[in-house]
């Protein structure tokens, strides 16, 4: 199956976007993204900050309206029908939308009562969510006095109560310190169990690959690449050998004496003083590797080999890290978009 | 369910949420109830020591006047709310549910009246100590806080729309607070207008919140013979003048806001 190429499971979609176009201004949001999420899985939608990725789920939950394509969520035209795309919806935004002045309950009976799910069955719904998100014992106490991770758990919550058939997940864990993340990418992957579709965005490439089935790579409003995290990352190719040198200058050695071996343009980190080289030939790479900087003065302090994370398809693609938002992509990031662009 | 029964019941669900942030936010109590009181006690006793109105006492020259100002001030609450619920993306929110757009404004708008109605009775009893007296009939008196109500209704949706525009509760606060005092001063509000520069009376004249204070004046019957309301058509029909405004103000600011509501986004 080509990584490009939007893979077709044979279940209906939960979520289908065709040629959607948004501009702010004279500034393009979006210039045609097309995507499909098969209902009960998970789509993570990567890209970095500015790439179109809330814009995106803004037009989904029919909170923006796109000036050119088509949107449907579970078979819903979200442009015809708003109201009833948002009664099968849940959406969790970037920041923890939940009134600071009501408590945990309060809050969730209130979007409860706003699903016009009734005064019982909103009660009940909030207690036994309250539950499951470990908030039974803040449930009595107004979410000013919750601590982040709290009330990013009580905001998902409150987009669940309904028992929504998609979820928008937008950034679930910006901002999170990384034990409360784990907590949520825990919650986040029972609801992929319990076959919630979930379409989630987000910087973290570990959260992504932790939790997508699928994933799409957005950057400057297009989709630049598609398909698993074993797709993309076989798409990057070979392996990597990276290693850490005792000074700065030893880099610059180490760069010299690694390029014929490097299969693609090797990443140097004056800082860390590391160097990731790609490399094909797995184990011989690294063997020649050692036995070109034995007694050329270069000291190696650590030396490995890996598999390409989503990190590095990341910055393959895009010409930038994932968590920077700069826009200037480096030469060689810039050929690798174009090679993803012409391999349609 | 047929929209309008969906609308008020959305509604009303929205106006439980924001009465309940009154309840724990203390400063709101206090912008309700006590800065009121001390400036009944305020304008009594220091404006009251100085200014002798023709036919009747200060304190009952004064407290339609104090009314008046409260619930115009009151209003700004409605803005730097809605700014407030913006800003911390629970529009966002509401909006993604399929509730009644209208709904979060007049939750809004319908929980200030609450606290503005809390506000004209604190002062009410206040004032009753101070020595205002209500001399109509019941059923004018009730007509004269009815229409301070509505008033102050027209006013806060005037302000939702300044709120969803502004987005900046403090700003809302700030701005709305250089308009309002000239608004409630440059009027009959706490002296009479006759000694007032020529264009300043006209203003007043026709300052419908001189014609508010007017009315309920009227309505409580706190006037006297020899006291003149002015010459203008505003004042010598200020009921009808209130009416009309308040039926302006709500004609184009509950589509205005709503419509704004709808296309509005945190960012």
């Amino acid at each position: 199956m080509s990584v490009l190429t939007p893979s077709s499971t044979g279940m209906s979609d939960a979520i289908l976007v065709e040629g959607l176009q948004k501009r702010f201004g004279s500034n393009t949001a979006l210039a045609g993204v097309d995507l499909t999420v098969p209902e009960g899985s998970v789509l993570g939608l990567l890209g970095p900050n500015g790439a179109g990725k809330t814009t995106v789920v803004r037009i989904l939950t029919t909170l923006l309206q796109p000036d050119g394509g088509r949107a449907e969520v579970a078979g819903i035209d979200v442009l015809r029908e708003p109201d009833r795309v948002r009664a099968v919806i849940g959406l969790t935004g970037q920041y923890a939308a939940v009134d600071e002045y009501l408590t945990g309950f309060e809050n969730l009976e209130m979007v409860g009562r706003l699903y016009r799910l009734g005064k019982r069955e909103s009660r009940v719904r909030a207690d036994e969510l309250l539950e499951r998100f470990d908030l039974t014992d803040a449930a009595s106490r107004p979410a000013k006095t919750y601590s982040g991770g709290m009330r990013r758990r009580l905001d998902i919550a409150a987009s669940l109560i309904a028992r929504p058939r998609v979820l928008f997940l937008d950034e679930p864990t910006t901002g999170l310190d990384p034990r409360s993340r784990l907590g949520m990418w825990e919650f986040i992957a029972d609801l992929a169990t319990g076959g919630t579709t979930i379409l989630l965005t987000t910087q973290y490439l570990e959260e992504a690959d932790r939790l997508a089935d699928r994933m799409v790579v957005i950057d400057r409003g297009r989709v630049i690449a598609r398909g698993t995290a074993d797709e993309l990352k076989a798409q990057v190719g070979g392996q990597r050998l990276e290693l850490t040198v005792s000074s700065a200058a030893e880099l610059t050695d180490a760069v010299r004496l690694l390029t014929p071996l490097a299969a693609g343009e090797p990443q140097a980190d004056e800082q860390t003083r590391r160097l990731s080289v790609p490399v094909r030939g797995g184990t011989d790479a690294l063997a020649e590797a050692l036995r070109l900087l034995a007694g050329s003065g270069v000291e190696v302090l650590d030396v490995g080999l890996r598999r390409p994370d989503l990190d590095d398809v990341f910055l393959s693609l895009t010409g930038h890290a994932a968590e920077d938002g700069s826009d200037d992509g480096t030469p060689a990031g810039r050929t690798a978009t174009q090679t993803a662009g012409s391999a349609r | 369910m047929s929209s309008l029964s969906v609308a008020v019941e959305d509604g009303l669900t929205i106006t439980r949420r924001n009465l309940v942030k009154v309840k724990r936010v203390p400063e709101l109590i206090v912008f309700a109830t006590l800065s009121p009181i001390m400036f009944v006690l305020l304008f009594r006793y220091v404006f009251g020591s100085a200014i002798p109105i023709q036919g009747i006492s200060y304190a009952e020259f004064l407290l339609p006047g104090i009314f008046a100002q409260t619930i115009v001030f009151g209003s700004t609450i409605t803005g730097a709310s809605l700014a407030e619920d913006l800003q911390k993306g629970l529009i966002d929110r509401f909006r993604s549910l399929p509730m009644a757009s209208s709904a979060v404004l007049v939750g809004r708008t319908v929980a200030d009246l609450a606290l503005n109605a809390l506000s004209i009775v604190v002062m009410g009893v206040t004032g009753f100590i101070v020595g205002w007296r209500i001399r109509s009939s019941l059923g004018e008196a009730l007509a004269g806080f009815a229409l301070l109500l509505l008033f102050a209704y027209a006013m806060s949706w005037l302000m939702a729309t300044v709120g969803l525009l502004v987005r900046a509760p403090e700003v809302v606060q700030q701005a709305s607070f250089i308009v309002i005092f000239p608004l409630t001063f440059i009027a009959n509000t706490f002296v009479p207008t006759d000694n007032f520069p020529t264009v300043l009376k006209w203003i007043a004249d026709w300052n419908p919140v001189s014609a508010v204070v007017q009315a309920a004046r009227e309505l409580f019957g706190n006037t006297a013979p020899g006291l003149s309301a002015g010459d203008t058509w505003s004042l010598q029909n200020p009921v009808l003048y209130t009416l009309i405004w308040s039926a302006l103000l709500l004609a184009v600011f509950v589509p205005l806001s709503v419509r704004i509501y709808r296309r509005t986004s945190s960012r």
